[in-house]
């Protein structure tokens, strides 16, 4: 590093987004919080409301906020050193969200290695069986809990599959469209980056249909049958939610670079997203790995 | 030593060239982007949530003083041992803290600000929020969260009270708000290191923050998930932690103390960080093995994600299990052990003198090694049996929080308050503080092991007869160190109004860039980071 790149470090203006972001947050987890409460007493309230009133506060941050950061790039007020901070932030970010999953797939295997196994009698458990739940034994994907909830498996074959190709096919065109900005073909760039949205959002219309398929009487599985259930729609739907908010950071890019934003050599947010793409691409194959097929 | 002094027009004229002016009012506070404004913030707000956590505990104490039942409801009591913990471990030590690091780190690594100032001030804001959340449940029918602060399911979900979501929704925004901020510090010292501060050339307080910030973005997550199946077992009829659904409530325990131990050290090695800066400037020599104190401080970061299970010795697991937690523990001890001899070979021959931050810091360095031996005795398997879930680990973990962390944050507040204000704190006054604090503290924690060893649970509103007059001792030293915490605001509001002018350097030993700028501390510093040689 030279002393240059230092001289020109910006620190921006107060800014009144924070705490309307802050705000925001309250509304979200009071309302959810004041939701989920009254849900649970079968009695009706204001959370909802104060729960999309947050979700409306935070989405009208993010177009303040990101309109002021976007203006002084343009403007030319970010240095190399500038655009570090954010790369950088983005990668601790992502894995932040790395273990955030992490949690869920540890729940996975300690289910599946452990508990299922004890409950069903291994190690020293013979007794936790015999006296606790003599009916059961343990196999997985738990078809039937100790306390006799029944459901179905969900198998690999068909959509599963059919998600993990597109999903894998949008982390190689995500790639292209990084390439052919960095040698400024905006042509194919906006080609190969509406491809890439096409395929997240096929992938998410079938993850809908895979929903429906799961919750119909022919499967029967819940997201509240047994510790199978559990693990396959908290991690697929968390996943899903990601692939969600992926689209949306693409399509964002899309709209810009019909702006006519980004430069081959200045493109912090289109690689911010891409990056958070080929994230959601990496989990989605865990999953694919350990909930589907094994 | 006036020559590297920038006077207050120098750093006016650099103002003027980058920098937009403070604004006045509320404002200022709600708005800012300066790390210095949000640093005052992180450390009043944790200010504020320390005495209300202590409030809490000085009923805690009223109600033991005495055995029998006598001011409040058991229920009320566990929401009292709850809401304490909590706001203790995320109000009061986190936020300090991270208002430590967010006034001193851009200025003793010459930099500018932080790396994301409007992050920063988002990762503050979201907390009095967050805290106001937990502490409404306090008004609600159902009262607050009355499981303790570890959440243990199935307290937390299949008996809970109706707060639940509460509780929940709140840790998350804090977990967003502690995320953002260790992000933001790792950024800043990656990459606004002023040019030729080579990693090796980082104050030690420094690497004990970059390393925090590690282990926060990296457990934050994982307290997020599992209090995200705490919710679901709750609402929505999942069965992670329930065996009648294949499930297993072991399985929140290991999910949530893999969080919970490296959060431990969240909490520790920034204490570490704030004594290493203390103790070489009152002896006046360098910091001892400097390099051997960062490979001790990352070991113990790394080794806390392998010693989660120490927790849950006695809630079932493989033997091989309890060996492995076992060893793993005490081996801590080693890299421990290298930062307590480096700190006792820095005063070796030094000449030494004792301001109120050193005393702190000597406190803590007896004090925290107490607490210390006790988590050794703790991490022995077949004994702990005996201890665990007595009043020995309330004991010790009250020596690392309070005479560890607090002390350390004490040690780091009188040290740069001149920086901070531009006056001298009162001497007289922070010598009492520090005394009437160490005497009582030591009278609060220290009979607690005797009752731990005797068999007094942790966490009930009763006892039998036999611990009547330990409990009574105990409660006495609780109320005098409360007290005691009431002199340091005193001395904090006068430092502020006004004192004896301070100097830029009012420590004939200190080292570091913070204090070659004015005192107070210009609003805006390193505009132009310095040259390091």
């Amino acid at each position: 590093m030279t002393t240059k790149e230092h001289e020109s470090y910006y620190v921006p203006a107060q800014s009144h987004w924070p705490i309307i972001g802050a705000v925001a947050l309250f509304f979200i987890a009071f309302g959810a919080g004041n939701y989920v409460h009254d849900m649970h007493n079968n009695v009706s309230g204001f959370g909802g409301y104060l729960l999309l009133a947050g979700f409306a506060l935070v989405i009208t941050m993010m177009f303040g906020w990101f309109n002021n950061v976007i203006n002084e790039s343009m403007a030319g007020k970010y240095s190399r050193q500038m655009d570090n901070s954010f790369r950088q932030g983005m990668s601790w970010f992502i894995f932040s969200e790395v273990m955030f999953f992490a949690a869920f797939f540890g729940a996975l295997l300690y289910a599946r290695q452990f508990s299922v196994p004890w409950l069903g009698g291994a190690g020293n458990n013979a007794m936790t069986n015999a006296v606790l739940w003599p009916e059961f034994t343990a196999q997985w994907p738990l078809i039937k809990t100790p306390d006799g909830t029944t459901t179905n498996g969900m198998g690999w074959y068909g959509l599963p599959l059919l998600n993990t190709i597109l999903l894998l096919t949008s982390s190689i065109t995500a790639h292209f469209a990084h390439v052919a900005l960095e040698r400024d073909n905006r042509p194919q760039l906006k080609i190969w980056l509406g491809l890439t949205i096409l395929l997240g959002l096929s992938f998410l219309f079938f993850q809908v249909q895979e929903y429906a398929h799961g919750y119909s009487e022919e499967m029967r599985l819940f997201l509240d049958s047994g510790v199978y259930g559990n693990t396959f729609y908290m991690l697929t739907g968390f996943h899903g939610m990601h692939v969600t908010l992926g689209v949306i950071m693409l399509t964002v890019m899309f709209i810009r670079i019909f702006k006519g934003h980004f430069t081959p050599k200045n493109h912090f947010a289109f690689q911010a997203a891409s990056w958070y793409w080929h994230f959601v691409d990496v989990v989605w194959l865990m999953l694919f790995i350990f909930v589907y097929i094994l | 030593m006036s020559t590297d002094v920038l006077t207050d027009h120098q750093a006016e004229h650099e103002d003027h060239d980058l920098h937009h002016e403070k604004m006045k009012g509320i404002k200022r506070w709600l708005y800012t982007t300066n790390h210095k404004d949000i640093g005052t913030l992180y450390l009043w707000f944790s200010f504020i949530m320390f005495l209300t956590g202590g409030a809490l505990a000085m009923v805690i104490r009223m109600e033991l003083f005495q055995p029998g039942l006598q001011i409040v409801e058991p229920d009320f009591f566990n929401q009292l041992t709850t809401v304490h913990g909590l706001i203790m471990v995320f109000g009061a030590i986190m936020p300090a803290f991270v208002g430590l690091a967010n006034w001193m780190l851009p200025m003793m690594i010459g930099a500018p600000d932080m790396a994301l100032p409007r992050l920063n001030n988002w990762s503050f804001w979201i907390l009095p929020f967050a805290f106001a959340i937990l502490l409404s449940s306090f008004f609600m029918e159902s009262g607050a969260p009355n499981f303790g602060w570890t959440f243990y399911a199935p307290l937390s979900t299949t008996y809970s009270n109706g707060s639940t979501a509460f509780f929940v929704f709140a840790v998350h925004i804090m977990g967003i708000s502690s995320i953002m901020g260790a992000i933001n510090i790792v950024v800043t010292i990656m990459n606004l290191r002023a040019p030729g501060m080579t990693y090796m050339k980082m104050p030690l307080f420094v690497w004990t923050f970059f390393i925090t910030a590690y282990l926060l973005i990296a457990v934050m997550p994982v307290l997020a998930g599992v209090v995200t199946m705490v919710l679901t077992d709750t609402y929505f009829g999942t069965s992670f932690f329930s065996a009648a659904g294949g499930g297993d409530p072991v399985m929140f325990q290991h999910i949530f103390w893999f969080f919970g131990h490296p959060e431990v050290y969240i909490m520790i090695l920034p204490a570490f960080g704030v004594v290493s800066t203390t103790i070489p400037t009152f002896s006046r020599k360098k910091l001892f093995g400097y390099s051997s104190m960062v490979y001790a401080t990352s070991s113990i970061a790394l080794l806390s994600f392998i010693v989660w299970a120490h927790h849950m010795f006695t809630t079932g697991m493989p033997l091989a299990g309890e060996l492995f937690f076992m060893y793993c523990t005490m081996l801590i001890a080693v890299p421990t052990g290298v930062k307590v001899f480096n700190w006792m070979a820095t005063m070796w021959r030094g000449s030494l003198s004792f301001e109120t931050p050193m005393l702190f810091s000597i406190a803590f360095v007896i004090l925290f090694t107490i607490g210390g031996f006790s988590g050794l005795m703790l991490a022995m398997t077949p004994v702990d049996f005996q201890y665990h879930d007595t009043y020995f680990v309330v004991a010790h973990f009250h020596y690392v929080l309070v005479t560890g962390s607090l002390f350390s944050i004490y040690a780091g507040a009188y040290y740069w308050l001149p920086k901070w204000t531009g006056h001298m704190f009162n001497d007289t006054l922070s010598k009492w503080h520090f005394w009437c604090s160490l005497i009582s503290v030591n009278v609060l924690f220290f009979p607690m092991h005797f009752l731990g060893l005797a068999g007094m649970p942790r966490r009930i509103p009763d006892y039998a007869l036999q611990f009547a007059d330990f409990n009574k001792i105990v409660s006495i030293g609780g109320f005098a160190f409360g007290l005691s915490q009431l002199i340091f605001l005193v001395i904090v509001i006068k430092c502020i109004r006004g004192g004896e002018k301070a100097p830029a350097k009012p420590w004939d030993g200190a080292e570091g860039l913070e204090w070659t700028v004015p005192s107070p501390a210009p609003y805006h510093t390193f505009s132009t980071p310095p040259k390091i040689d």
